[in-house]
């Protein structure tokens, strides 16, 4: 099992903005470098790539949920 | 007078706004996110509320939640400092109709400046140079078309309900303008749920100035004026008083151009009318009106002596204006710099961390306005502001001396901040001359940017 963790301190969004898709749905398959979320850290987006690959993704981290960086926000097969 | 004030805000205003009220015997309640427990605000204010989780939405935008702990603390009054909740019609609107007294104008007055074409009919109305543009909504590309006629090009086009550089297009010709307009009423209707645009002509090369205004809603006065041209990303990093490139006679003009817009608009409280200033042409032309207390607020108290904050707070307590126009008089030069938690030589990524050993300048015409403590966490949900550097001298050559000189007692261990930017802004000689545009520090960034490392 491999898990994505938060690279910043800050509150992660799991869509490019509110009312679109969410970049993964649980269940998807992740490969390295792939936008699984953003986080906004003082006002500015960041994307977070992941640098593992894996299936079956299982976000741990709800949207709009503080953060802090080094913070597990998904697990993968 | 009030008796008792909660401060709806948080970081360097919250505690400027706490001491105003305690310099004037008003009683404070601080509220704050779960994030904020151990900001200074709270450890200043008399009393303190968690309002809730970190996040802004869920917290600092919480209308019902602030006028509950307004309540529940026994106070009379709210300040809402700036950005959060300051120019919210619907916040002024419902912290009255609960019977306290909001800090700021009615929600009505924010209504008509926070709308851009009605804050741009009020000050053409007002006699207030505008942009040539659109009298009001352009509906359809025939009548935009008309528009043309005065503005010539480049001419821009922008969203009526937009915000924040959204929806906005430039068009250098009339192809452009065909293949524009469409585009960006589209977006409009996208984004805004709203296709109605409005169009401007393009200053190319211009200052940005602005005037503080007081007023209680009969009488009005002007602070004098405000420069800010040193901007990135359209937001302010370097903010002076008064304005070198004004001449005396374009002064007065101007600053009773911004008191003849509050009058007619029944303005009460402290505001701020921001113009572009076009060096060349020698004309000023009105841009908005901001209703609440500005960032940069504290230069113009360094040059004129006048406690803004306090005013506001005497004015919503419902004392009649008490400074005449002819009182107010500039002395020397100040300069306001925005010490941020960003690194200036990685473009500006934003910095939390924790603050370790902290010096803070002082000395004779030096002021630090600031949230920060030794072992202070930064948290990463806010803006990126920790303080704000001001100097006042009796010239700008002696100000920006001073600058330096404060610059250099500064230190903030644990954090990058965008100091080195403003002390290699001090030495440029274009900053030296106050030649400079609103354009200008982005071009300078570009050449620079790299060599900013602490």
């Amino acid at each position: 099992m491999a898990q994505i963790l938060s690279p910043l301190p800050g509150t992660f969004y799991r869509s490019p903005s509110p009312g679109q898709p969410a970049y993964k749905n649980d269940g998807d398959s992740v490969a390295v470098g792939d936008v699984i979320g953003l986080i906004e850290v003082m006002k500015s987006f960041h994307e977070v790539k992941s640098e593992v690959a894996g299936s079956n993704v299982r976000f741990t981290a709800d949207n709009e949920e503080p953060v802090m960086a080094g913070a597990p926000l998904a697990d993968l097969d | 007078m009030l008796k008792k004030l909660l401060v709806a805000n948080r970081g360097e205003i919250a505690v400027r706004i706490i001491r105003a009220a305690k310099d004037l015997g008003i009683r404070t309640v601080a509220v704050h996110s779960a994030a904020d427990a151990t900001s200074l605000h709270v450890l200043l204010a008399d009393e303190a509320v968690n309002i809730g989780p970190p996040a802004a939405k869920k917290s600092y935008l919480n209308i019902d939640v602030i006028i509950e702990a307004a309540k529940a603390t026994g106070c009379d009054s709210i300040h809402p400092g700036y950005g959060f909740l300051a120019e919210n019609a619907t916040f002024s609107d419902a912290v009255t109709a609960a019977g306290l007294v909001f800090v700021g104008p009615s929600g009505d007055a924010i209504r008509l400046m926070g709308d851009k074409v009605s804050a741009r009919s009020a000050a053409a109305a007002a006699g207030v140079p505008v942009v040539p543009g659109s009298t009001g909504r352009v509906e359809g590309i025939d009548a935009g078309r008309h528009v043309l006629i005065d503005t010539g090009f480049p001419v821009m086009i922008k969203a009526a309900a937009g915000g924040g550089g959204r929806g906005i297009r430039i068009a250098n010709t009339l192809a452009e303008f065909e293949q524009a307009f469409p585009q960006a009423e589209a977006e409009a209707l996208a984004a805004f749920g709203d296709g109605g645009l409005y169009m401007e002509k393009v200053i190319g090369k211009a200052r940005h100035i602005e005037v503080q205004v007081l007023a209680d809603g009969t009488h009005a006065i002007h602070c004098y004026e405000r420069e800010c041209s040193l901007q990135r990303r359209r937001q302010k990093v370097w903010e002076e008083a008064p304005s070198r490139a004004l001449s005396e006679e374009l002064r007065e003009e101007l600053c009773s151009s911004a008191v003849a817009l509050a009058k007619a608009v029944g303005y009460s409280g402290a505001g701020t009318v921001e113009y572009l200033y076009d060096d060349e042409a020698n004309r000023f032309y009105f841009i908005e009106m901001n209703t609440r207390i500005q960032v940069e607020h504290p230069v113009t108290e360094a040059i004129t002596g006048i406690d803004l904050v306090a005013e506001m707070l005497r004015i919503a307590g419902g004392e009649p204006l008490r400074i005449r126009q002819k009182d107010v008089s500039v002395r020397g030069h100040a300069i306001e710099v925005r010490i941020n938690a960003e690194d200036p030589s990685k473009d500006f990524a934003p910095f939390p961390g924790t603050v370790g050993d902290l010096r803070i300048p002082g000395g004779p015409g030096v002021r630090f306005d600031s949230m920060l403590y030794p072992g202070y966490q930064v948290p990463p949900f806010y803006d990126s502001l920790l303080a704000k550097l001001i100097v006042h001298g009796e010239t700008r050559e002696a100000a920006i001396t001073r600058l330096v000189r404060a610059l250099s007692e500064l230190k903030i261990d644990g954090m990058k901040t965008t100091k080195p930017l403003f002390l290699a802004l001090a030495a440029d000689p274009s900053v030296q001359a106050g030649d400079v545009h609103t354009r200008w520090l982005e071009g300078w960034l570009n050449d620079n940017a790299a060599k900013l490392a602490d």
